[in-house]
């Protein structure tokens, strides 16, 4: 029985001390925590995409914290996202563009044959470097998909031999533009919807022997138009979005209907 | 035991079908398309335009850099266009396009015989490089720059590849039957070059026919050796061989020349012997035409840019007049295959293999996942961990497929992929991961420029 009473009283009172000691060295050591990093993490997506440029949400949390990073910068969340996070850090939020994955090829199997069958690996960077080219079009895609399967979020996809970007789901996160061995895919507001649909660089004729949706350099859009937002480059036409006013007059006169028209209304 | 190298496989080598084939010279009748880019290094400078009137054995692209080398047209005939055309490879390359006149008229200063005792060595070097001489063996390196090693001293061998370990091709073997003579001379060139050289014929003893011709042409010449070597594939990779030859295990990331050899394919020898004791630069070159799906496989001496098309109509079209599986650019092992028969052919095609069926496409029904047997470790000529590099390319670990299990040693011989029991296309693997891995490398270094 006495022995008990004194292990009761031994522990009771080292665990005192030890109480009392961490409580004055947690005092002493304390790392002061922005609150509002914890709560600017808690608006996040939280998927850890990394296209904000930052190692994942916690890192552009403590980034937004800190006053480092912008408070819309996160490109999934949006303009929502941006206004929570304004608000926690009491500024308001600029406006912010929704982006998305653009694919530069028009190149279905329509427009476009394949020559060979390719047998191997089911990935497009394998079959570029087997050497064979396996559309007619050499800057064309490839259509095995290396895109669809970074993609987090099961936005694009590979629709009768061309990729295609599913705008409501994209997060505009880059990986399929990492992948993608053509160098097809660029990021690009989702507002600007003018945009060329090739990334051919060979002369007309030569396009228009491998694909009938080819960019032929002709420069028509250039002097349709009127804001100077579309230039040819190397025979391939490309829209300077911040310029573009979404006219749709180089849309309308391109010969080969490369150009995507603007909305409707 | 006939000497040879740590692992390898033992494919079926299909040679038959050729093998009692002579070389036979043929003269294309159709357009001739000349690329470019036919070797490894810069591509050559066009020195001809449209409308202009070429010969055969005029240089029409010259050597543009150090590591480069000239091409040279093979038929007479004008100059239809410089443009992009599709090469063998499938690759859009830069090509002077000749229409044949069928003449095949040669063009002046070659084919008179010279006493190649009395040239230096720089001559020799020039005739080399001036007859546009690639590595014939597959790789197409420039000739005359793997003469001129660092360390012309300390080369002990001058290998001349005639392993032909490659299964189905049977041109080398050809080749050296009928031209020994000419190929031991070749080599006794190249072997002045190095005081403390030695010449060594490599063939696998599965041709007895050419090691037969081979020594009967070297009989009596001291420092000419014939070596039989055991029959295995990749016997005729220069690091097998070197293994075979000097018994020399070399280090990751050293050249042949750092352990004194030089190794040549027979075809790059013989190459040597006709530029510089006759002058005459590289325009034709031996193709094995062969597989089940051609009708009549033949050996043949094709003039370069001649359309693959073309040859395989010679050798009397596709068996049975049925559409093949495969064609490919050189034999089943190393070969690539080609989207397009509507190619030319450049230096450095040494076959073409028509398969009937395509194997390739059969093992990917098959393909389970990694059983972990290990064989294809014990195959690597290269001393290699197949399984473990692709496990690390595949799970994104590039620095441990680079620097903990050597991935940049590869030589893609495709032993590995071929004894694999799961049948996972290893090889095809490690050639994406090593095409990555150099292309951000050289990347870095032009960054590192700036």
């Amino acid at each position: 029985m006495q022995i008990i009473i004194i292990t009761t009283i031994a522990i009771t009172v080292i665990g005192a001390i030890v109480g009392a000691g961490l409580v004055f060295i947690g005092n002493k050591y304390k790392v002061e925590v922005d609150e509002r990093e914890a709560a600017v993490r808690a608006e996040l997506p939280g998927n850890n995409c990394g296209a904000c440029g930052y190692a994942g949400c916690d890192a552009l949390a403590a980034a937004v914290a800190a006053g480092e990073a912008p408070v819309n910068g996160c490109p999934v969340g949006g303009g929502p996202v941006a206004e929570k996070v304004a608000a926690i850090m009491g500024v308001t939020a600029g406006a912010t563009e929704k982006k998305a994955a653009f694919v530069r090829c028009k190149g279905s199997c329509e427009v476009t044959k394949n020559h060979g069958t390719y047998v191997g690996i089911r990935d497009c960077r394998a079959a570029v470097n087997a050497g064979l080219s396996l559309t007619e079009c050499d800057y064309g895609c490839v259509g095995l998909g290396s895109c669809a399967a970074v993609c987090p979020e099961n936005a694009i996809h590979v629709v009768n031999g061309v990729a295609v970007v599913d705008e409501g789901k994209c997060i505009a996160c880059g990986l399929c533009a990492k992948a993608c061995p053509k160098h097809l895919i660029e990021i690009k507001p989702v507002a600007k919807r003018v945009a060329v649909q090739c990334s051919n660089r060979d002369k007309g004729p030569v396009v228009k022997q491998v694909c009938t949706a080819g960019c032929i350099g002709c420069s028509l859009c250039v002097r349709q138009c009127e804001s100077d937002a579309i230039a040819v480059e190397g025979n391939l036409a490309h829209v300077d979005y911040d310029k573009c006013i979404q006219c749709g007059k180089c849309a309308e006169k391109c010969p080969v209907k490369v150009i995507l028209p603007p909305r409707q209304g | 035991m006939k000497k040879t190298f740590f692992g390898g496989v033992h494919p079926d080598d299909a040679k038959a079908l050729s093998r009692d084939a002579k070389l036979t010279s043929f003269l294309p009748r159709g357009e001739m398309v000349f690329p470019l880019s036919q070797h490894i290094g810069k591509p050559a400078r066009a020195v001809v335009k449209k409308g202009d009137s070429v010969l055969a054995g005029q240089v029409i692209g010259e050597a543009d850099g150090f590591v480069s080398a000239n091409v040279i047209c093979s038929c007479s005939g004008k100059v239809k266009a410089v443009e992009k055309r599709r090469s063998i490879s499938g690759a859009l390359l830069e090509c002077v396009v000749v229409e044949n006149d069928g003449q095949f008229t040669k063009a002046e200063g070659f084919g008179d015989r010279r006493d190649p005792a009395k040239l230096s060595k720089e001559e020799i070097l020039a005739a080399v490089k001036a007859a546009g001489i690639v590595g014939l063996g597959g790789a197409g390196f420039p000739t005359h720059v793997k003469l001129a090693p660092k360390n012309p001293d300390a080369i002990r061998y001058i290998i001349a590849n005639g392993a032909e370990c490659e299964p189905y091709l049977t041109g080398n073997d050809h080749l050296m039957r009928e031209k020994a003579g000419d190929i031991v001379e070749g080599l006794q060139i190249l072997v002045g070059l190095f005081p403390g050289a030695k010449g060594v014929i490599c063939i696998e003893e599965n041709k007895p026919e050419a090691i037969a011709a081979m020594e009967a042409a070297a009989a009596g010449k001291k420092d000419i050796e014939v070596l039989p070597l055991h029959t295995k594939y990749p016997q005729g990779g220069e690091r097998s061989l070197i293994q075979a030859v000097a018994g020399v295990d070399f280090p990751v990331k050293s050249l042949p020349a750092d352990v004194g050899c030089i190794v040549q394919n027979v075809g790059t020898v013989y190459a040597v012997q006709r530029a510089v004791c006759f002058g005459e630069p590289l325009f034709t070159h031996v193709l094995t035409v062969t597989g089940e799906g051609v009708e009549r496989p033949m050996n043949l001496i094709v003039p370069d840019g001649t359309s693959v098309a073309e040859i395989i109509e010679y050798a009397g079209g596709f068996r049975g007049g049925k559409e093949p599986k495969k064609v490919l650019a050189g034999g089943p092992m190393m070969g690539f295959a080609m989207s397009s028969i509507d190619v030319p052919v450049v230096k450095t095609t040494n076959g073409i293999t028509i398969l009937a069926s395509d194997p390739v496409e059969k093992a990917q029904l098959q393909m389970t996942a990694c059983l972990r047997c290990g064989r294809c470790t014990t195959v690597c000529p290269q001393g290699l961990m197949p399984q473990m590099m692709a496990e690390a390319w595949e799970a994104g670990n590039e620095e441990r497929f680079e620097v903990k299990l050597y991935g940049l040693d590869c030589i893609a011989c495709g032993s590995c992929a071929y004894i694999c029991p799961a049948k996972r296309p290893l090889t095809q693997i490690f050639k994406q991961a090593k095409a990555e891995i150099m292309a951000k490398k050289r990347a870095q270094a032009a960054g590192g420029k700036k």
